[in-house]
């Protein structure tokens, strides 16, 4: 029994082993080659990634990916992804880029090549009942909040405000899990509200506490290709998107609240050209 | 006990080798990972014993004179057997769970029955579904002479069940019940689809915050392993405290 067992953790460690393997370099050349580029971007992430009636994945972020597509003149295969699986769809190669409103961090960058400069900044926010009356971070001290598997402020907060933490997968099941009262509040990006306050379904519900924690979003390539011809083109790209205020654009286009941070980011590029 | 050397020594593997098991060293990871474990184990031990209990009392409603009952039974299966548990799962929580909350005073609507408390309802008769068909095998497969003899001795239908009949068609359903427990402990993980926080929920938020898939993996796997294990042991014991010699193996 006991050789058996060793045998099967033997097993794990090496099919481990496999999945970290880092794929083939070079992706510039593949996409070429190929005529294709996979980007992965969130499809639950309104209005950043979404689907729309018919399906299609659309938002300020797909838009991006259509960019870097003409740029190349490839064509653009968006992929679904989630918090929860986004680094490791890049790791595998199942996507040559992500876009997918990923807060850069100390520990993502040892794993995913995050692209500098950033592109966008987001604070974290509570979406609560107006009836539940919060006024400080502090009274989530013991309450039950809701979540999203995998955002990075899901254990601070539960650290520092003592909440309990309920998360899902997906923000539908969030809103309905919130809905239905299984848990006070919705921690979660604040750029992800704005849209929500504007429809009748969350009249009910606010946005009432200081927005904390404010962090960039970093979109990423394979960590072993941020310095290569892949990480640069990008790198150019972003450096381009906010010199000609494309972003700032987009912001607009998809109806999203102004971010200081993009205006601030516009203004450095333009002085930094002239 | 202080086992911060221990800890510590875990701090310094990952220093050395990369290998980042946070659930040792840092004091926050540590405790929710344990909670985790003893969900897991609390959620497995209601299930096992909730699902054997579905599994009994539905056999004997299954030998019901009433034709009724027997068609509920029936019915109750083939919904359980035919349908995902994850789809249950699902359907309890988000579809049930929305007609059984109630409002405050405060006007706040709070859920009635807790996303734990639905993981083992739903799970216990997903695998009592499967329960009750295991032992309908043993009790076809005890001879009808011995349910004459029980009869002829005066025994009600109840009571023949519950002192012979049960007993000697446990022995034979054993085997299948044990396959089917051990399915069962390993299917609890996929309560972690509401939210419930069991091992595989916990692991899943550790390993997005520290980013250390592949050690979480080898963690999980390494504890259900020995989980299951546990379990086929505490069986295979029964099995050979039960056994009657000569009848069956």
């Amino acid at each position: 029994m006991t050789r058996r067992l060793l045998g099967l953790g033997a097993f794990a460690l090496a099919a481990a082993a496999l999945a970290t393997l880092p794929a083939a370099a070079q992706t510039l050349d593949k996409i070429k080659q190929r005529g294709v580029i996979v980007v992965g971007s969130k499809a639950d992430y309104k209005p950043f990634g979404f689907r729309d009636p018919s399906g299609k994945i659309v938002g300020f972020e797909p838009d991006m990916a259509a960019d870097v597509a003409k740029k190349l003149g490839v064509k653009l295969e968006l992929e679904a992804v989630v918090s929860s699986n986004r680094m490791q769809f890049l790791q595998q190669g199942k996507i040559d880029l992500m876009i997918a409103t990923m807060n850069d961090k100390p520990d993502r960058r040892q794993v995913v090549g995050i692209i500098e400069p950033l592109y966008y900044a987001s604070g974290v926010n509570v979406l609560a009942a107006k009836k539940a009356g919060l006024k400080t971070w502090e009274q989530l001290k013991g309450k039950k909040v809701c979540g999203i598997q995998g955002a990075w402020y899901n254990k601070p907060v539960a650290e520092k405000y003592g909440a309990d933490f309920i998360s899902f997968k997906g923000q539908a099941e969030v809103e309905t899990a919130l809905l239905q009262g299984n848990c006070i509040g919705w921690v979660y990006d604040d750029t992800a509200f704005a849209e929500r306050l504007a429809d009748a379904k969350w009249k009910d519900y606010e946005m009432s506490l200081p927005t904390i924690m404010e962090e960039p979003w970093g979109l990423a390539v394979r960590l072993e290709e941020r310095e290569g011809p892949w990480g640069k083109f990008m790198s150019d790209m972003i450096k381009e998107w906010h010199r000609t205020g494309r972003l700032i654009e987009l912001e607009k286009k998809w109806k999203i609240p102004a971010s200081a941070y993009l205006k601030k980011m516009h203004e450095e590029a333009k002085k930094a050209k002239s | 006990m202080d086992l911060t050397p221990l800890w510590e020594w875990f701090r310094w593997l990952y220093g050395a080798t990369g290998v980042k098991l946070t659930i040792f060293y840092d004091a926050f990871d540590r405790q929710r990972f344990f909670d985790g474990f003893l969900t897991s184990v609390r959620l497995q031990a209601a299930c096992l014993v909730s699902s054997v209990v579905v599994g009994v009392v539905g056999a004997w409603l299954q030998g019901s004179r009433l034709k009724p009952v027997r068609l509920a039974v029936q019915g109750y299966i083939q919904f359980f057997r035919n349908t995902p548990p994850l789809v249950q799962l699902y359907f309890f929580y988000f579809a049930l769970g929305y007609y059984l909350s109630y409002m405050t005073d405060e006007g706040l609507r709070v859920a009635l029955v807790s996303n734990f408390a639905w993981a083992v309802i739903c799970l216990s008769l997903y695998a009592g579904a499967f329960n009750v068909e295991i032992f309908r095998a043993g009790i076809e497969a005890v001879p009808k002479e011995t349910i004459e003899a029980a009869e002829a001795l005066g025994y009600s239908r109840l009571r023949a069940y519950v002192y012979i009949l049960l007993p000697l068609a446990f022995r034979i359903s054993l085997p299948a019940l044990n396959n089917n427990l051990v399915n069962l402990v390993k299917t609890t993980t996929i309560s972690y689809a509401i939210a419930v926080p069991e091992m595989l929920y916990v692991a899943n938020q550790i390993w997005s915050d520290e980013v250390n898939v592949p050690e979480m993996m080898n963690v999980l796997l390494v504890i259900y392993v020995s989980l299951v294990g546990v379990v086929v042991w505490i069986m295979h014991k029964w099995e050979r405290a039960l056994r009657v010699p000569g009848y069956v193996s």
